[in-house]
Parts: structure tokens; sequence; C-alpha cells
């Protein structure tokens, strides 16, 4: 519990850091767009990939399970898409990305620390939680969102997939299913899940790559402990979100 | 000019730092040395304000460490230069970037000017232009070295704090080091505090010394001094080697 308390605080002084006015806005945009580039560009692929094999497997298996003449036909594509909206492309995706996104910024950050790199920051006067974090944060938050439509769209298609290549189900009832009684604040309530997720991720990543010390190892470790104590708070969070919001 | 007046530093009840007084003149290369865990690097980061002291002053030419806020720190820093031990280069970073990233962060030059200016302080110290373009992990510690220096001085720093900087670093690489460190110190008359306990470099270039020996100051004087020395406590960290006791006996002698 004291633990718990103390790294509450820890994280809590950390961010009143990162919360401030950059030194050099140019700076700050310079490397805003480089984390665009490397946290959002650079995990679009495993977010399609995954993805569009979910849509299609979500769609075999929902068709499988609702083989009942009393259901209408377009079943399978109404539970996919509730699916996606509600808690794959936002809660499921981002737990795939704290793997790699958290564990990408608690590696850097860390290595950055026990290298004395931090340190080499904060005495030429360079407000470093701001510099490094501040970047990350704002530019997962702005990809997150992002991310979320195109693998709510992807899944949809790899869905759609299963209606052209197999015999599975009809291309016609699958996009009835997908039309049908369609809510567009569930598309809301996966975005502002995500922005949650997208700050959790980044800001926990974070702080654990900052009081990261000693050596690889322990950068390691800094990064294990990022990424399970990442998908804890995301869980805890989409709970308190979905009682909430829905 | 740095004046540290009767420092007292402790950890958890622990005395590291025991009443310490010295001046740390410009345009002098001021060293800081003892046996490992005698408190130099504890001294060191008090210095820069990494620690804040328990009682004293550190006075940076009549400003006091102590009564500044994290504002007016991170102002004095930028008047700061350090080389660190392991040369701490931003491995994101090419060499040229890594010498023009403080220039960017607080100068109010033009883009052209933050190049200019980085390649000056590049070749200051010896770095080829087709090095500039590598990243630090492409180029020799010494070099690493080098580059760091260069980054340390390129915003005109009055104060360059040195880590260990032979640490890792083959005898003639060393020297090399050490003489830039010299240069640039009486070059633009810069107070530099090198933390060291390299014996060649202390006799090198150790215009004034300050021996630490469980967090007290032992001894104060040049490294011409050294050899007349009455202390058993240096002599015993000096003179570990045969050489520099040999030195030493011929040194006498005279």
């Amino acid at each position: 519990m004291k633990d718990l308390i103390k790294h509450f605080g820890e994280y809590v002084l950390l961010m009143g850091k990162v919360f401030r006015l950059p030194d050099r806005q140019r700076m700050f945009w310079r490397q805003y767009a480089r984390e665009i580039e490397k946290q959002g560009l650079q995990s679009l692929p495993i977010v399609i990939i995954i993805s569009v094999f979910i849509g299609a497997i979500l769609t075999i298996q929902t068709k499988l399970n609702t083989e009942n003449p009393l259901l209408p036909t377009y079943t399978t594509g109404l539970l996919t898409r509730e699916t996606l909206l509600l808690e794959f492309s936002s809660t499921i995706l981002c737990l795939i990305l704290a793997g790699k996104v958290g564990s990408n910024i608690a590696s850097e950050i860390g290595s950055m620390r026990i290298t004395e790199q931090i340190d080499a920051m904060e005495i030429m006067g360079v407000n470093s939680a701001n510099y490094l974090i501040l970047p990350k944060i704002a530019a997962f938050m702005t990809m997150m969102p992002l991310l979320v439509i195109i693998s709510i769209t992807v899944g949809l298609i790899g869905g759609l997939g299963v209606g052209v290549f197999t015999d599975v189900i009809t291309i016609q009832d699958y996009i009835v299913g997908i039309q049908y009684a369609f809510n567009p604040y569930y598309v809301w309530y996966g975005i502002i899940k995500s922005l949650v997720f997208a700050f959790i991720i980044t800001s926990f990543s974070s702080y654990y790559g900052y009081y990261a010390y000693g050596g690889a190892l322990d950068v390691g470790r800094a990064s294990t402990s990022a990424v399970v104590n990442s998908n804890i708070l995301i869980l805890f969070a989409d709970l308190l979100l979905t009682k909430l919001l829905l | 000019m740095i004046e540290v007046k009767d420092i007292v530093k402790s950890f958890d009840g622990t005395v590291v730092l025991n009443h310490i007084t010295t001046t740390l003149k410009d345009g002098q290369v001021n060293m800081i040395i003892g046996q490992s865990g005698s408190g130099k690097t504890v001294f060191m980061k008090s210095l820069i304000g990494l620690h804040k002291v328990d009682s004293g002053q550190i006075l940076y030419d009549g400003r006091d460490l102590s009564e500044m806020n994290e504002k007016q720190i991170r102002e004095l820093h930028r008047e700061v230069g350090m080389l660190f031990q392991g040369a701490a280069l931003f491995d994101s970073m090419t060499v040229l970037e890594n010498v023009m990233y403080p220039l960017e962060m607080f100068s109010s030059m033009t883009a052209a000017e933050i190049e200019e200016r980085a390649r000056f302080c590049l070749q200051r110290v010896n770095i080829q232009e087709r090095a500039m373009e590598l990243m630090p992990s492409e180029i020799s510690g010494g070099m690493q070295k080098r580059v760091a220096i260069a980054r340390a001085i390129s915003m005109n720093p009055k104060y360059l704090f040195c880590d260990e900087p032979n640490s890792g670093l083959d005898p003639k690489t060393s020297l090399v080091i050490d003489q830039l460190i010299h240069e640039i110190t009486e070059e633009y008359n810069i107070c530099t505090i090198v933390n060291s306990h390299d014996m060649n470099s202390i006799m090198e270039i150790g215009d004034h010394i300050v021996f630490l020996k469980g967090g007290i100051k032992e001894w104060e004087g040049s490294r011409h001094e050294i050899f007349h020395s009455e202390s058993e406590a240096l002599d015993d960290f000096v003179f570990a080697s045969d050489l520099y006791k040999k030195v030493k006996r011929a040194n006498s002698k005279l």
C-alpha cells in the first residue's frame, strides 16, 4: 500500500512537470510529428492485420453460435458490428497496443535515463519530462481515435470477406446485419474510451521509463511493469467508462 | 567563480559531505579527487543543484544556489556545460544534431547560425566534417567524449563540469581529452570542475585540486604542491603506484 501511494505521488508530480508550456514550440511540434509517425503510423500495419482477422473470425464464430431458425439472418452481421464497436476496436486494440507502444516508450525513456541522457537535458536547463513525454501523450491521443475508426472499418471488411470467400454467410445477410439498428453513439463511446486508454498507455509507460534506474535488465523490468500495469488500468477504466457512458 | 561555504550533505542520517569549504576559480581546471565513496560525485551533483545541501552555501558568482527556485536553477543551468562519464549523447540524433540541440532549445539564432556554430564547436574539438552526420553509436568512445565537449561549450558556458572524463579511454586518448579541457578552460576563461581519480589527468591539468576523504576536505592545493604535501591520506591516494612514489622521492630530493 505504501508503495502504491509512493508510485501515485511520483506519477502526479511527473505529470505536473509534463503538462507545462514547452520551452520551444518549434521543438515540441517536431517531436510531436516524429511521435505521430512512430506510434501512430507504424502501428497501422498491426492494427489492420489484427482487425481484419478478428473481424473474419468473429463473423464465423458468431454464425456458428447463432444457427437457429428463430433468429433473424442478419444477427451475425449485427453482433460482429456491435462487438467491434463496443469492445474490440477500442479496448482489445488498446491492450494490444499497450504491448507495442507502451514497451517502446518505457524502454526508450528508460535507456535515456540509465545512460544519463535525461540528466544531460536537465543540466542544459531543459524540462526533460515535458520535452520527452508531452509529445508522446499528445501524438498517441491524436492517433488513437483514427486507429479505432480504421480498426472498425477493416474489421467489418474482414467479416465481409467471410461472405465473399466462403459459404458461411451470404453477403446480403451480412450487409443488412451491419446496418441494422445502428447507433452512432457507440462509435463515440469507442473513441472516448480509446482517448482515455491512450493517455493511460503513454503516461504510465513514460512514468516507468522516467524513473528506471540501474542497467539494461532494469529497463527491461520497467518495460514489463509498464505494459502489465497499463493493461490492468485499461481494464479498470473500461469497466468504469462502460458504467458511466452506456 | 563558484564559492562553496561550509556545505553539509547527508543521506538517511549518513553524512556524505562534512563542512566543505573551497573556492573554484575561473580560467582554471579545478579537480575534485578522492577514492570511490569519498563523496566526489555527491559533491559535484550538489554543486550543480541535482542534490540539495542540508546546510551551507554554494555561490555562483555571488548567486546563492540554495535560495534559487526551480526556474532560477534551470536558468542557471543554461550557463553550465557538462561532460558526463559516458558522454550521454542523444542516441536518436546525429553528432551535429547533438551539438545543435542546446542552441535550438535556448538560443535566438537562426537555423543557419545554429548549424554554423555547431560545426565550429565540432571543428574546435577536431571532429572531421564527415563524422558530423554519423550517429553517436557509429563513432569511437574518444570521439563521443569530444562531441560531448563540443555540445557542452556550444552555449558558451561560464561553468564546465566534467565527470570522470577519461573513464574507459586509452591513455593516449585520455591525454587528448585532458588537453582539450585545459585549452578550452583557458581560451574561454571557464570555471571548470573535473571529477577524477586518474593520476595522469591530475598531474597534467589540475590547476587547483581538492582532495576528499570520507566526505571531508582532506587537502587542497595545486598539482605542484602535491609532491610537498604532508597529508598521509593524500600520499596514500596519489602515490599508490610505484611510479609516482619514485617521482615524489625524486622531487623531494630537489
